[in-house]
């Protein structure tokens, strides 16, 4: 019988985050991952931000396939044909090092993974886990569908990704709510690298990211995305499950128009759809946090809901996570102590003391917000929208009856009480 | 609009395991008879699941991105049972 320090499932950054940090440390890991490759599953935007993976692996930018670092970043609120929104791009971003790039999480992945198997970790791909072995409450290894498939540990850290189906089976937490969970599609469409820097203004290396909400949603909470990358564009739309079952609109419909979008369109002309992707995003918040730590296992990244929905932050988070929980593993093991639930408390406070937490805590209120007020979604991009439309259009009419009608325009759609009522709501959940 | 999925699903790759698909309808009856609103007919990214014209639903996992979705969407019934394909099977992404 095989018996390990660790057992880490999954190798996305949660994992991987988690299996390095163990083994840098002395520990014996095994980390498990079902696809072919470390990555093969996996789908992102896709931004990484630079300061997780850097205290974890400091010399990061020399080696992984990193495809542009981030110089502007343009915010749009979407109504059928028109936009509006800002823009901000700074020489301050061009300086490195660079905070955040564009990244293919396929190809990430299978580096980051490299680097960890460096570490001394034993990887073995292409083996589903499916299920815990319990001891008692205690888990104490996991059964693959492998022959012969059962292996101990003194710890398993689940990693498994926003399904999180291990520890469901093993009665941790409940099925995800609709509520809780966003589906995104997205696609890769490719274009020749300089179309890239013309159409966005950038140099080599340079990229451009835009986050829009909007009636591309068509009334659903959620959001849209473009991000540059080197030789291709990816582009794709998220609604929360809870609204598609409701709507009845097919993903992939919502991402044809969105593509077909007059500010969109021209963007993305020519380009080769060579990949169409789609996976959930737990964005549930803390509410939605199910519990984090039991007799010998833990759970890091979206398997955990660590995702910050409003700054479209995971993959940081699930670097982090596994970061903590591997440290928290490290110290209980130097001093002598068991993986008891009581022991691995200390993960929660190191958590609390993280960004993680504290984000998390800010924003705790946002989820519920937005699903309670769908208004954000259709009435305000479309006001904001005819605004625009109405103080631009130049037709003999003077600026102050334009903003007149721009304020009637508002009132009507939304009473005054329900305008003020939104702002209070949005700075409550913002605060 | 229009939109052929069978088309973008032709980009990607998978490794089928022939005969052995990894989420399964428990009982067939329910989404002909219950469940009216048939909810993973539309919401399923890569229309795996298809209502047919006579008020069954089937289902063909080929195409599935394995997102989950069908799973958790059908909350009213509970009729979808959902694994992970085996060790190396399924989708197979190139880019993610
Ligand atoms: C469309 C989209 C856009 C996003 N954009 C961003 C962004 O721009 N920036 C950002 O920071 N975050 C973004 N995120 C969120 C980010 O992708 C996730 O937070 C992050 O991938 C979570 O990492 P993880 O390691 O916890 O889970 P995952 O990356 O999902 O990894 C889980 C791993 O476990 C494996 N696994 C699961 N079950 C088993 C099992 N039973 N046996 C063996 N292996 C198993 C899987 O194959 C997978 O490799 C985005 C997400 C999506 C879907
Ligand atoms: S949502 Fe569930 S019960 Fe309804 S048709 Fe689909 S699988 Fe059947
Ligand atoms: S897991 Fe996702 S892609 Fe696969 S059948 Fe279910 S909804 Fe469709």
């Amino acid at each position: 019988m095989e018996k390990f320090d660790c057992i880490v499932v999954g190798a996305g950054p949660s994992g991987n985050a988690a299996a390095y940090t163990l083994a840098k440390a002395g520990l014996s890991v095994l980390q498990i991952e079902r696809g072919e490759y470390p990555g093969s599953k996996n789908v992102q935007g896709a931004i990484l931000y630079s300061d997780a993976l850097e205290r974890i692996i400091p010399e990061f930018r020399d080696e992984a396939p990193l495809e542009r670092h981030i110089i502007e970043q343009r915010m749009w609120v979407l109504d059928d044909d028109s936009y509006i929104g800002t823009h901000y791009r700074s020489d301050a971003f061009n300086q490195k090092p660079y905070n955040r790039y564009t990244i293919l999480r396929a190809q990430f992945d299978k580096w980051f993974s490299e680097k960890v198997a460096q570490q001394g970790v034993l990887v073995i791909c292409e083996t589903t886990v499916t299920d815990l072995i319990m001891d008692g409450k205690r888990v104490v290894g996991v059964r693959t569908d492998r022959e012969q498939g059962e292996v101990f540990a003194d710890i398993v850290i689940l990693a498994d990704g926003v399904n999180s189906l291990l520890a469901k089976k093993a009665g941790f937490h409940p099925e995800l709510n609709p509520g809780d969970v966003a589906l995104a599609v997205k696609e890769i469409l490719f274009l020749p690298q300089e179309s890239v820097e013309s159409r966005f203004n950038v140099n080599e290396g340079e990229g451009v990211v835009i986050e829009m909400i909007g009636k591309i949603t068509q009334g659903m909470m959620g959001t849209g995305f473009l991000y540059t990358n080197q030789e291709s564009i990816t582009i794709g739309v998220g609604c929360m499950l809870s609204d598609f079952k409701k709507e009845r609109i097919p993903p992939y419909l919502l991402l044809e128009r969105m593509k077909n979008h007059p500010a969109i369109k021209p963007l993305i002309q020519g380009g080769e759809m060579k990949e169409y992707t789609a996976h959930l995003i737990p964005e549930g918040g803390l509410r939605a946090m199910p519990q984090i730590c039991g007799d010998g296992w833990m759970i890091v990244g979206d398997s955990g809901m660590f995702v910050n929905a409003v700054h479209r932050e995971g993959s940081n988070l699930a670097m982090t996570t596994g970061r903590l929980a591997a440290e928290t593993v490290i110290d209980l093991k130097r001093a002598g102590k068991d993986f008891t639930s009581a022991n691995l408390a200390s993960y929660r406070s190191r958590l609390d003391d993280s960004f993680v937490m504290k984000d998390l805590a800010k924003y705790r209120d946002m989820p519920g917000v937005f699903h309670a007020n769908p208004q954000f979604f259709t009435t305000y991009p479309e006001l904001l929208n005819n605004a625009a439309r109405t103080m631009l259009t130049v037709d003999g009419g003077d600026k102050k009856s334009k903003e007149r009608e721009i304020l009637r325009s508002f009132t009507r759609s939304r009473t005054l009480p329900g305008l003020l009522s939104d702002a209070y709501k949005m700075w409550r959940a913002l605060r | 609009m229009n939109v052929n999925v069978e088309e973008k699903l032709f980009q990607n790759r998978y490794k089928v395991d022939h005969g052995r698909p990894h989420i399964s309808i428990v009982d067939p009856s329910v989404c002909a008879s219950e469940c009216r609103t048939q909810q993973c007919t539309r919401v399923c990214p890569a229309s795996c699941y298809k209502a047919e014209g006579n008020g069954n639903v089937s289902l063909i996992t080929d195409g599935c991105l394995e997102c989950g979705s069908c799973r958790i969407i059908c909350d009213d019934f509970r009729n979808v049972e959902w694994e992970y394909p085996r060790g190396g099977y399924g989708i197979l992404f190139k880019f993610g």
